[in-house]
């Protein structure tokens, strides 16, 4: 039977149908549905863990005890995973392990756009890609046998557009696990002392030559013989691309990009007049085809940056002659305005929208984090002034700390990125007595991949109830003594949080909480409020909120000739943080039960 | 057989995504090879959000090429003049007749183009471009939030598949206890006068 899957609901169905017993993951963008999609199976171990590291261990342990096991990870995710997947490169495993990382060429929800087949060639782990879902989902099986054959890691790599592009798939039936066998105790391969890392080296290199030859034949390394006059070695969803507009040309589309299958590329290349690599991001494939001496087309035709798409492809070869220029479809000219941009915002009842707006007011320096709240360095905010990767908030305000920087400073950092990676951050804060507050946004949930729990919210990835991680504990626990929570929607006591935070003498946390508002069940609490025309002049400070519930109305103040603003229920949630703005009381509260 | 290419435009949180899980659904019923692309993340949290579905006999790119749209579904009126520039001259253009200010225009920075404005930027590709008033028809109806499946109903009036296909891909997407409500707004978004 054929059904319709996105490219991660596939990696799932693979995973399942290839007897994965343990499967582990930190939520990302473009990979978090993996992990959701294959908790919904029965017989499969799918566990949330705080950050890919953890998850990669948890993998490589399961992977060692003789389960077939999978870590799942965004691109960026495998920065912080790194040390594991090396380690892992170098002990080899019992049971298969896949490793899954979702790129994002075009960074859709991402601080950059690594191409992550380079760390396949750094720790000489070999690298899959699929083209659509039904190889996503074919791609995991072979994967994890190639592991059990060749003693290795495997990367399956997939980009945004196959994660989250749908297309037919073949079902098949769960390969039902075998069973775990006693644990093979093998000190001399999997205790990485410098004697047994010295006699593993050799061992790898010579796997991942072994690996080229049996790359030679790899089914999914297909060449497809049309026209002779172009050939186009790609991989990917750039296959499709290729597909789409050149559909006359010869085609080497390579299931496995590292190692490469140097004989059949040379015999791909010897077979075609002209020989163009098509691939997003890195020169990859290119510089591996010219290390083998052939002359190849690849990044002077196509970008380096950004995702491709069909118009990009099609655009670039007529621009290199490749193709002519009748192809280029005609360009309609739209008469219009210039259009308002819709940039992604901080949604209506968000309760960091008050945190911020304290943050503001006091001027401070704010070295913010990954999450939601990281949108907060646009205006009307505009109180976020760096954030790199995840976890960074802490370390970074402690050295402007050190720095010796006059400026007043803040970490701010959600209670999932926190856990992630904060921990040691903050270990480090109350150690080295930087004095740098620590505001913990705690929305409950890790609200930007889409509400997934974590070890703070007291909920598993099956929703299974576990005791939660006490922030504030934690906190103490750590050697900070001043630690205070408030409710992130009270303007006053945040404030004064936050100035008591500044004040004190030592290492300070603030824990802010307040539930995201999307969540089901704060939903169902919703109560919109509505604006007193009566009372409202249309002095316009709610909306420095930049609040998407409240918007100006066609009703005009007559005293001050300003349009008074009114409130959009449908978007309202009833957070009342724009009633403790006003100044006239314009904007009521209504009692609210929870 | 020939192929469709379709773009849905809109605002995060309007209901795009299921839109084109039908969409997508009612091609397959139809027997088309049928792909789907859209990106999570970021777009959720009140961006603009697009999501490409094609049908064809064998379906390459999951992406439609500049020039190449042939349907386009807008959700909201500005995120229709914002895609335009996608669309293959004389696509049917469907347009839900409702505005969602950007933040940008609440605050007064920015302006929203005038419907005079909308009208003639999708002018300039297509004659064949249809308000659909899909809030006051879903409202009708007492389900708001079913106007992103008016929209489909008046999308079928372009398109050579059977009745049955849209409405089983729709009973086999939505949750069970909003299936009526949601057949009977795209029959009134079939319907309706464009």
């Amino acid at each position: 039977m054929k059904v319709l899957l996105a490219g991660n609901e596939a990696i799932a169905r693979g995973a399942w149908e290839a007897g994965v017993r343990v499967a582990s993951g930190y939520p990302g963008t473009p990979s978090t549905e993996i992990l959701e999609a294959l908790a919904q199976y029965d017989g499969v171990i799918a566990e949330w863990a705080p950050n890919e590291k953890v998850a990669l261990d948890v993998a490589v342990g399961a992977a060692y005890a003789g389960a077939r096991a999978m870590a799942v990870m965004k691109h960026v995710g495998l920065n912080v995973a790194a040390d594991s997947f090396f380690a892992a490169s170098m002990t080899g495993v019992e049971g298969g392990l896949v490793i899954v990382s979702a790129d994002d060429p075009g960074m859709h929800s991402s601080q950059n756009e690594q191409d992550n087949r380079l760390y396949c060639k750094f720790a000489r782990v070999p690298c899959l890609e699929p083209s659509d879902s039904q190889e996503a989902k074919d791609l995991v099986g072979i994967a994890l046998a190639l592991s059990e054959e060749f003693d290795t890691p495997v990367l399956l790599r997939t980009t945004t557009r196959i994660a989250h592009s749908s297309t037919l798939v073949e079902l098949g039936e769960r390969q039902p696990p075998a069973a775990v066998p006693d644990y093979r105790i093998d000190a001399s391969k999997y205790v990485m002392v410098p004697a047994n890392a010295r006699r593993r080296h050799p061992v790898i290199e010579e796997r991942i030559a072994r690996l080229a030859r049996w790359a030679e034949s790899f089914p999914c390394n297909r060449v497809e013989w049309r026209d002779r006059s172009l050939g186009i070695v790609c991989n990917g969803v750039a296959y499709q691309y290729a597909r789409e507009v050149f559909p006359q040309a010869s085609i080497l589309r390579l299931g496995m990009t590292y190692p490469l299958p140097k004989d059949l590329v040379r015999r791909f290349a010897n077979g075609v007049q002209r020989l163009l690599v098509l691939e997003e991001l890195d020169p990859f494939l290119e510089e591996e085809i010219r290390l083998l001496g052939l002359p190849v087309l690849g990044k002077e035709v196509f970008p380096i940056c950004g995702e491709l798409d069909p118009s990009t492809v099609r655009e670039c070869a007529i621009r290199a002659g490749l193709l002519a220029e009748s192809e280029r479809p005609p360009a309609v000219e739209i008469p219009s305005p210039p259009l308002p941009a819709r940039p992604p915002i901080l949604c209506a009842g968000c309760p960091h929208r008050a945190v911020f707006h304290v943050l503001r007011k006091l001027r401070l320096l704010v070295a913010g984090d990954i999450g939601c709240y990281t949108l907060a360095y646009l205006p009307p905010q505009a109180a976020v002034h760096t954030c790199g990767c995840m976890g960074a908030s802490i370390g970074v305000a402690h050295g402007i700390a050190q720095a010796g920087s006059p400026q007043r400073r803040v970490a701010v950092i959600g209670d999932s990125t926190f856990l992630h990676t904060g921990l040691p951050a903050l270990i480090n804060l109350a150690y080295n007595q930087a004095r740098a507050p620590v505001i913990i946004l705690d929305n409950c949930t890790t609200a930007m991949t889409g509400h997934q729990d974590h070890p703070g919210t007291g909920r598993t990835l099956r929703g299974e109830e576990r005791a939660r991680v006490d922030l504030s504990a934690v906190a103490r626990s750590l050697g900070v003594q001043h630690v205070e929570c408030v409710d992130s929607y009270d303007l006053a006591a945040v404030e004064r949080a936050v100035r008591a935070a500044l004040s004190a003498e030592g290492p300070a946390v603030v824990i802010a909480r307040r539930e995201c508002a999307l969540l089901p069940a704060v939903r169902r609490t919703w109560q919109p409020l509505s604006v007193d025309a009566g009372r409202c002049n249309g002095c316009g400070l709610c909306l420095q909120l930049g609040c998407p519930a409240l918007v100006r109305s066609d009703s005009i103040d007559q005293a001050t000739g300003r349009p008074r603003v009114r409130i959009d229920s449908l978007l309202c949630t009833g957070c009342a943080v724009c009633s403790q703005v006003c100044a006239r009381g314009a904007i009521p509260r209504k009692d609210r039960h929870h | 057989m020939s192929g469709y290419d379709f773009l849905l435009v809109g605002v995060g949180g309007q209901g795009t995504l299921l839109a084109s899980d039908v969409l997508a659904a009612t091609g397959m019923r139809a027997g088309f090879d049928v792909k789907k692309s859209e990106v999570h993340g970021m777009a959720q949290r009140g961006g603009s959000v697009t999501s490409h579905v094609r049908w064809g006999e064998k379906v390459f790119s999951p992406l439609i090429g500049r020039g190449e749209v042939g349907y386009m579904v807008a959700f909201e009126k500005l995120e229709a003049v914002r895609f335009a520039g996608l669309l293959r001259p004389g696509a049917v253009i469907i347009v839900n007749d409702r505005a969602i200010p950007p933040i940008s225009v609440s605050a007064g920075n920015d302006r929203y183009p005038s419907d005079e404005e909308v009208r003639a930027a999708l002018a300039a590709v297509s004659t064949s471009v249809h308000f659909v008033p899909a809030v006051p028809i879903a409202e009708r109806l007492g389900e708001v939030r079913a106007n992103n499946v008016v929209l489909l109903g008046a999308l079928s009036r372009f398109v050579e598949v059977p009745l049955e296909c849209w409405l089983a891909a729709i009973a086999e997407r939505v949750p069970a206890r909003t299936l009526e409500i949601n057949q009977a707004a795209f029959l009134a978004g079939r319907q309706a006068d464009l």
